[in-house]
């Protein structure tokens, strides 16, 4: 399929590099043999990318456009460092890095491959599990660039640094591949949003993450692509012991959009899942998350939400794989869907998978509609019906939004929000 | 102000109120007593506008209109105001955001402008201490964990800022404790008016030691059985409702 591997091989960083180029031929041969998942597989079941295959996107990337700099400047973030990825790959010009603490490297991948080789070949392609999909295979072989922290030991990030994803053109293919590597007792705050142009393209991203012992990450991901849009995000994470590693994920985008979040936790690492999406029209949201408690005393929490209009579906399958040797394993994962229209659709599917015998874990699905009762309540204090209605929904919605400190970011995600509520002429509600 | 003649209602074809009559003048109070399931609550919440409820004979007249026909918003902007008998949690909405809403949202339809900001935060935290509740209740979710009483006390603390015309009581004395009741009873007391009626429904005297009705009545199996002066509270609570129900049956 054209979605595909039409790659004008030369033109990918680190050509030169002979492990490199294996990298990419073995993730080729995979690709080539097996394409894009499909619902024969478990972890696919809910999605079908049938659509996406009878696209054409073209992986050659045109020259940004004016489009991409007003996108950009909508990004714009106070109290935030910048890296900005146009049509998948860095741009210098828009990003925004000074004052980093001593020793902290944000770069490209392309540039990566050049001045760090050693430490990209060291942990590229050393975050995923064993199952490796056409997505991941497709990504391999053909990231354009992306890119590259790392945070020496003890070295901790005071501002979030946001990596500002954005597509200029219809009919492209973005494929970009990152690395998080945070040593022994650093810190950091990583936000990527996704936008672009409206029009239909495909983007591809995955960022691998490696946490040292007892070392600290938050992610947040802000999926805010085109309606027309496709998106594959993946962030699969290697926790050392004590490590901890929170995300806070806002899926708003995007006709079509999987968002894959993997994690492998060592002895008393911690995890913490939060995620919110909003579907409307024929919206379809994909959220796989994959927890491995491999080692004693480790901990998971795990909290989605889905407000799903119209004839929007939304899809969580949360899988939780307790090793033998996990003992004293704490594992809460709840997943709650609010339905707004009889089209609309919810499939939720926790999968526990426990291996030792001294663990806690817990797991709920609801999949309801708004309380009518509390709409009444609220007519009955003065609030006409739709407001009551619009009110419930947000506090549903904003209780993820809440969970974010980082002030500038908490705006921008709010009004993310409230933009998907046209009719919500209400200011925050929990104050 | 509220005029019910003859009202019939039915809960999916069961017949729960049987024709209840009631005039209500302003100034007043009304108690209304009466075994539990016998439509106290079915009442109230007709008078509120709940769906779920089929008026299948009868009318309500509010301020010589037509209440059945008014959206229940539109109720609580003309004055109706329900204390609930079971107040409902609602998670992510503050306490003073709805309170500013429900004000906002009747003041505007008598034609005033939106509370200030400042005015409306010394308003509010008057009413919170003349009622002994915590500040921090402002800024929790509606009823969220609050316990039985604390959510029977925030139900008054609505009723004082929106200082509604017609003010109903389902059962709020229910689940107070002792002082907690004297509490409430004072807050429901300072907005006695000539302009403002009460229509209480409670099942016991103690409420009533503090709100002296002007008039109580018993509801039965759907229908009014037996109304009186503040005497037949006391009369009810000594004998309870057994020889009113064998009058009903006779008559
Ligand atoms: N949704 C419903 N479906 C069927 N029956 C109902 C429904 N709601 C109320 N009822 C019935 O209507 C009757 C009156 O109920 P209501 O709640 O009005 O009683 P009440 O007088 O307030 O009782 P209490 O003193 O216990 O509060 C009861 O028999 C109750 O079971
Ligand atoms: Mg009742």
């Amino acid at each position: 399929m054209s979605t595909g591997l039409s790659l004008d091989a030369a033109s990918l960083p680190g050509q030169s590099l002979p492990w490199l180029q294996d990298f990419r031929a073995d993730a080729r041969v995979q690709y080539v043999a097996e394409g894009l998942p499909t619902v024969r597989s478990e972890e696919w079941r809910y999605t079908s990318l049938a659509s996406l295959q009878k696209k054409t996107f073209t992986a050659v990337a045109p020259a940004a456009s004016n489009q991409v700099a007003d996108y950009h400047s909508q990004q714009l973030l106070a109290d935030t460092w910048r890296i900005v990825l146009v049509n998948g790959q860095v741009d210098q010009r828009l990003s925004m890095l000074e004052g980093l603490p001593e020793g902290v490297r944000v770069m490209s991948m392309a540039a990566a491959l050049v001045e760090h080789e050693a430490l990209i070949h060291r942990y590229l392609g050393h975050a995923m599990a064993a199952i490796k999909h056409g997505f991941i295979a497709l990504n391999s072989a053909g990231f354009s660039d992306g890119v590259v922290v790392h945070v020496p030991a003890g070295t901790v990030l005071d501002k979030p640094i946001h990596c500002v994803h954005s597509v200029s053109h219809a009919e492209l293919m973005v494929n970009t591949r990152s690395l998080l590597i945070i040593e022994e007792n650093a810190s950091l705050q990583w936000l990527e949003s996704y936008g672009g142009i409206d029009a239909e393209y495909l983007s591809v991203a995955i960022t691998e993450v490696f946490l040292a012992e007892n070392a600290k990450l938050i992610a947040y991901k802000q999926q805010t692509e085109s309606s027309h849009a496709y998106h594959f995000a993946g962030m699969y994470c290697k926790q050392a012991p004590y490590s901890c590693f929170t995300q806070h994920h806002f899926a708003l985008g995007g006709v079509l959009a999987r968002s894959e979040t993997h994690t492998e936790l060592a002895t008393a690492a911690e995890c913490e899942l939060n995620g919110l999406y909003l579907g409307a029209g024929r919206q379809h949201l994909d959220h796989h998350t994959q927890i491995t408690h491999a080692q004693p005393h480790s901990i998971s929490r795990e909290y989605y939400k889905g407000v799903l209009n119209e004839r929007s579906r939304g899809v969580f399958q949360g899988r939780i794989i307790v090793e033998q040797q996990a003992q004293k394993t704490s594992s809460m994962m709840a997943n709650r869907n609010l339905l707004l229209s009889e089209h609309a659709e919810a499939d939720s599917k926790p999968q526990l998978e426990i291996y030792a015998d001294d663990v806690k874990c817990s797991h709920g699905v609801t999949v309801g509609q708004l309380d009518e009762k509390s709409v009444f309540y609220l007519q009955s204090r003065g609030l006409d019906e739709a407001s009551a209605r619009n009110i419930l929904i947000f506090a549903f919605a904003n209780e993820m939004v809440e969970k974010i400190s980082h002030r500038p970011l908490h705006a921008a995600l709010l009004t993310a929000v409230l933009t998907r509520f046209p009719k919500l002429a209400i200011q925050p509600v929990v104050g | 102000m509220l005029s019910i003649k003859n009202l019939t209602v039915n809960i999916n074809e069961k017949v729960i109120l049987n024709g209840i009559n009631l005039e209500v003048n302003a100034g007043e109070i009304h108690a209304i007593m009466g075994p539990n399931g016998s439509g106290k609550s079915t009442l109230s919440h007709v008078l509120s506008g709940k769906p779920g409820y089929q008026i299948t004979g009868g009318t309500i007249q509010y301020k010589g209109k037509n209440l059945v026909d008014m959206a229940p918003e539109i109720r609580a902007r003309e004055g109706v105001f329900l204390a609930f008998q079971y107040p409902v949690e609602i998670p992510g909405v503050s306490n003073v955001y709805l309170l500013k809403a429900a004000l906002n949202a009747v003041r505007k339809h008598q034609g005033l402008d939106e509370v200030d900001a400042m005015d409306f935060l010394s308003l509010v935290k008057a009413k919170i201490k003349t009622l002994d509740m915590d500040e921090k209740f402002l800024y929790r979710a509606v009823n969220e964990g609050f316990s039985g009483g604390e959510k029977k006390r925030n139900e008054i603390l609505q009723m004082a800022i929106l200082e509604p015309a017609l003010c109903i009581l389902d059962e709020t004395d229910s689940g107070l404790d002792i002082d907690a009741l004297k509490v409430v009873a004072e807050g429901i007391n300072a907005l006695r008016s000539s302009e403002r009626a009460f229509i209480m429904v409670t099942h016991y005297q103690r409420l009533l030691d503090y709100i002296k009705p002007d008039y109580v009545h018993v509801l039965a199996h759907g229908q009014i059985v037996k109304s009186g002066g503040a005497d037949l509270a006391l009369a009810l609570e000594k004998e309870g409702y057994g020889w009113l129900e064998q009058g009903q049956v006779s008559a």
